[in-house]
């Protein structure tokens, strides 16, 4: 019934962006912003009056918005997007972006995310997140994203026969593929040992389970091939991309996502499979969404969960190398910026800029974003395949 | 004689317990199944086009874009999954982890996180109750469906008020009323009951059986007088719990005709002057508490006032008033302010009024059920549920038949 | 102009000065708590003392202190006037604002009633207690105040000063016959008692219902109630000082009441 979406001919994504993340900064979203795009400017040579587009994310930066941070930052594009989508705006950042770019109506785009995170403002943050949170979660226990997704966890494990073992074998994957990384916070080898032994956050869910807030800023560009040619900056082209919102309201717990409503046209437009896949780069806030999405995005089937992971090597050189740069659950989770740190590292590995190790070969990046649990579950979801160009 | 539970001790050199309450921010919508959830009742929003009902609550129907009301809906459900809850960067829970919570399916439809009862698992059934918080917000609290629920619970605790083994003060015992509530607290196993005497006082009054049971403490108590309160509370000692504020004055008479300026004077001093008072000098002392509460008894005519009876319906109207900002006062506080609702009592105030009439130890009982259940308002007997029903639902027209 | 104070103005304050006359405070504090009367329920009842901090050196008044007050004029130690009861109402002057001031400034004898009341909560005194009394002490002087001292003033902080029981209250007082005596063959200015009321605790149950406020008020004289340290008057040559408040058209008031009297030396 879905109309089959236009490929995206005349897109160009390169110039993937760090700033290095902190666990607590006293300066603001503005400042990540600010410092990013000088970091930008020194990779790529574009300076403020060569971008004419930009898309920004951050659940930092109120009162402001991406309108106020084109006057504070100096930008006066003809294009302009500000995603409160969180952890899935990296994709959908590409998506319009993409659509502009192909369009004619911006040719250099920015995307841009970044958050900071002052002490104590996680729980303000977390305090005034949407409306269903305070009236019908945050009473019972405050116990953040950790209780939403404990109690997914707990369905899940119970449904699909998911150990503690099986979610730290992800784990400790992503710690391992860290370890290379220098911009990850947490670099320690993680053993299965020490994964099943840590404390308990809210059952299920144990201490390695869960993400560590920080602040840190994430970005890449969005342009024309000629343009990153005439640049000299490596880029990938977009092979197919998509994006859900509420999928599957009537299921009582969240055991899958929306990418299971269109994932059969995203392998169909990419023209792929995902055998093909070199790096996979998923939403990691909770190792049960990665193993959702494992399903979801077409890697095993849903009650195959269990022994698909336990029959996969994720680390950089393994089978299916996932969130090689540690993912959030090692990099950490800087905000709306965890949703583009996915972005920026299945962009690098294709591009061949890794901030750690590189995966031999990797031509296909696959990248998802999750987001915005309003009250019992993430409502956002998307995916985009991306492929080094020559 | 039952055992009287031992009264708190504390460390004197013990910096004094921080009193948290739960988070309390909430929608607009939240807030009217909070008011509903104050009455004890299960409710949920329902479409008037499609029936379907809806959580949490919405502005609109999510099936139809339908207007929504409010109805009372069955409480069954079915536990889908459960977590204990050990980190919270909320300062009322990190006072209480750990903390069970899980999701249930409702009968009714929607599906719900909720408060999680100790003897529940998963794929139990459960009857979900819609309680007040610490914050006197609405919450879901899945208890155990059949048989008796333990109300030792630590989780279930915190959306009641126990009793036993805590310091209450009566504000008037010497009617009664009051006398059948200091009874009904003490065989509730309060720890020490302070029964206010109004004065003056009859020397037989003293040697009263109820006055005279194992942990009752009768002072002098006027609580329109404010050094008669003083005096009253500097006799309390130690902390004190619970307020039950029984005071009234009841006298007939209406506005123009058979009016008592006098009386009628005296039945707004204790009414509403008195309950000031009361609520002024004991608010501290309950907000430093772990289970505080203050019962206010008031009559179902303050609701839509009463020709023969004008003074003492405008003057607990007065007190309905000032409850219902006392109320707000306190619930950042976490101390509960509950309501019991009455038509006539079967006492020699209301002799010339034929029955239904509630007798005093019935309403004991409910201002006991009320702390236990933590339920803010409460209606005792026919008269005052018909009131409190008739006025909900039309209330103009309840004013004008009242007072025909 | 002669700043000298009048011979016998100046002799009594020399007296007071050097203790040859006593001042005696006869009236008890005024407290929230003092008892008042208590009338069937049937009839309107007596305010209590009511009192209302309005500042005390803080926000409502950082250098003031100050209450509001509220009571009933037959509240504490307090002055009936003749208008207080339905016989006294054609009285002339018969309101505390129209009383001559020379009325509030009199002679007292005092009758000692305390081992009678101690042995009967409900004494009641009679012509005859009277004529007995007036044989062991001499005649009852005309235009004096006549002080029942019952002692009932050291019950006052206990429940046996107003002495409610099921049945009422149970107090001494004077019966009719007796004040009768008082009024029309003493002359008397008018009664006081260290009771809550003129009358005796029963006294609504006489054959006379409440004769001392019946019969004193119909004749235009005083009552003073609630009054303390009676012990302390000789039986005879105590003045008495009562200036109720100027209340327009007040039936009675709270008082502060002294009595001067010879050292007991």
């Amino acid at each position: 019934m879905n109309r089959t979406p236009a490929p995206y001919d005349g897109v160009a994504v390169c110039a993937p962006v760090t700033a290095p993340y902190v666990r607590f900064s006293p300066e603001s979203a503005h400042w990540w912003a600010g410092k990013l795009l000088r970091q930008l400017a020194e990779d790529t040579g574009f300076g403020p009056a060569d971008i004419d587009g930009f898309c920004f994310a951050s659940f930092s930066a109120g009162p402001d918005t991406a309108v106020g941070l084109t006057q504070h930052l100096g930008l006066t594009p003809r294009w302009l997007d500000h995603l409160p989508t969180g952890g899935a705006s990296g994709v959908m950042a590409l998506r319009r972006a993409a659509r502009a770019v192909q369009c004619g109506d911006a040719e250099i785009v920015v995307c841009l995310a970044a958050d900071t995170n002052q002490i104590d403002s996680f729980r303000h943050s977390l305090a005034n997140f949407s409306r269903f949170s305070q009236d019908a979660v945050y009473p019972y226990g405050f116990g953040g994203p950790n209780a939403t997704f404990a109690l997914i966890t707990d369905a899940y494990m119970r449904a699909f026969g998911v150990t503690r073992e099986d979610f730290g074998k992800l784990c400790v994957a992503q710690r391992a593929n860290a370890m290379s990384n220098p911009l990850a916070l947490q670099r320690r080898p993680l053993s299965l040992e020490a994964y099943l032994a840590a404390r308990p956050i809210a059952d299920p869910v144990h201490l390695f389970d869960c993400v560590m807030p920080c602040a840190g800023a994430e970005a890449f560009i969005v342009t024309t091939p000629e343009i990153a040619k005439a640049r000299g900056l490596a880029a990938a082209s977009v092979l197919a991309t998509i994006e859900r919102h509420n999928a599957f309201p009537e299921d009582p717990v969240q055991l899958r996502g929306g990418w299971a409503m269109d994932i059969d046209q995203f392998w169909a437009s990419a023209g792929i499979s995902p055998a093909d896949v070199d790096s996979l780069q998923v939403y990691d806030d909770y190792p049960v969404i990665v193993a959702m999405q494992l399903a979801d995005l077409g890697f095993c089937k849903q009650d195959e969960v269990a022994d698909f992971i336990r029959r996969t090597s994720f680390d950089i050189d393994g089978d299916l190398p996932l969130n090689t740069n540690g993912g959030q659950l090692s990099a950490g989770q800087a905000g709306a910026a965890g949703g583009f740190q996915n972005m920026t590292e299945g962009l690098r590995q294709i591009l061949r800029q890794p901030l750690g190790d590189q995966v031999p070969n990797a031509e296909i990046s696959v990248v998802s974003g999750f987001g915005l649990v309003n009250y019992d579950r993430g409502i956002c979801t998307g995916a985009a395949a991306l492929r080094a160009m020559k | 004689m039952t055992e009287r539970s031992p009264r708190e001790k504390r460390d004197p050199l013990a910096r004094k317990k921080a009193r948290h309450v739960s988070p309390a921010t909430r929608s607009r919508a939240m807030h009217a199944m909070s008011a509903r959830a104050a009455q004890g009742r299960f409710v949920l929003q329902v479409c008037t086009d499609c029936d379907k009902a809806t959580y949490p609550p919405r502005d609109a129907c999510p099936y139809c874009w339908g207007e929504l009301v409010w109805q009372d809906r069955p409480n069954g459900a079915e536990i889908l999954c459960e977590t204990i809850i050990r980190t919270s960067t909320d300062l009322y829970f990190r006072d209480h982890l750990p903390w069970r919570m899980g999701k249930v399916a409702l009968d009714a439809g929607p599906v719900a996180l909720v408060h999680l009862h100790q003897d529940l698992g998963v794929n139990d059934r459960a009857a979900v109750r819609l309680m007040l918080d610490r914050g006197g917000n609405a919450a879901l609290f899945a208890l155990p469906p059949t048989g008796e629920i333990d109300m030792t619970d630590p989780q279930l605790r915190e959306f009641t008020v126990p009793v036993a083994g805590k310091t209450v003060l009566v504000s008037d015992a010497s009617s009664a009323i009051g006398l059948a509530v200091v009874k009904a607290l003490h065989d509730a196993g309060a720890g020490l009951i302070i029964a206010g005497m109004l004065p003056p006082e009859r020397l037989t009054d003293q040697k009263h059986p109820i006055l005279n049971l194992d942990g009752v403490q009768p002072v002098p108590l006027d609580i329109v007088d404010q050094v008669s309160l003083s005096e009253a509370l500097s006799k309390v000692g130690g902390p004190l719990d619970i307020v039950i504020n029984t005071a009234r004055h009841v006298r007939g008479g209406g506005v123009s005709e058979q009016a008592n300026i006098v009386e009628q004077r005296r039945a707004f001093d204790v009414s509403a002057i008195g309950f000031t008072r009361l609520a002024q000098a004991c608010a501290p002392m309950l907000a430093g508490r772990s289970h505080g509460a203050f019962v206010d008894l008031i009559s179902s005519d303050a609701l839509a006032g009463a020709t023969d009876n004008a003074a003492f319906a405008a003057a607990e109207a007065a007190r309905l008033s000032l409850l219902q900002s006392f109320r707000h006062e306190m619930r950042s506080t976490g101390v509960r302010v509950l309501s019991v609702f009455t038509g006539p009592v079967e006492d020699e105030h209301h002799q010339p009024v034929p029955p239904p009439k509630v007798a005093p130890a019935r309403l004991a009982a409910a201002i006991v059920d009320a702390l236990h259940q933590g339920r803010e308002q409460s209606c005792v007997g026919d008269v005052a549920s018909d009131a409190m029903a008739r006025w909900l639902s039309d209330p103009m027209l309840y004013a004008r038949e009242k007072n025909l | 102009m002669n700043t000298a104070t009048n011979p016998a103005l100046a002799a009594m304050l020399g007296d007071i000065a050097c203790g040859a006359i006593r001042v005696i405070d006869l009236t008890n504090i005024l407290s929230s708590d003092f008892p008042v009367i208590v009338l069937p329920s049937e009839f309107g009842q007596c305010e209590p003392f009511r009192m209302e901090t309005v500042s005390r050196y803080d926000g409502n008044g950082p250098a003031w202190y100050w209450n509001n007050i509220s009571m009933n004029e037959h509240t504490g130690t307090h002055f009936d006037a003749p208008a207080h009861w339905i016989t006294g109402r054609d009285i002339p002057n018969g309101t505390v604002d129209a009383i001559p001031a020379e009325d509030f400034i009199h002679p007292a004898v005092v009758i000692d009633i305390a081992d009678e009341a101690a042995a009967d909560d409900d004494f009641i005194v009679t012509r005859g207690f009277l004529e007995e009394w007036e044989k062991q002490n001499g005649a009852i002087p005309a235009r004096h105040w006549v002080l029942l001292r019952s002692n009932w003033s050291k019950r006052v902080g206990t429940l046996s000063y107003l002495n409610l029981k099921d049945d009422g209250a149970h107090s001494p007082g004077p019966d009719a016959d007796a004040m009768r005596f008082l009024v029309h063959e003493r002359d008397c200015i008018g009664l006081g008692v260290e009771t809550v009321g003129t009358d005796a605790g029963q006294a609504s149950l006489f054959d006379e219902p409440l004769p001392a406020h019946s019969i004193l008020h119909g004749n235009g004289r005083f009552g003073l109630q609630c009054l303390t340290n009676l012990d302390q008057l000789p039986v005879f040559g105590s003045v008495i000082v009562a200036t109720p408040l100027k209340i327009k058209g007040g039936s009675g008031s709270p008082l502060r009441v002294i009595a001067m009297a010879p050292s007991k030396d």
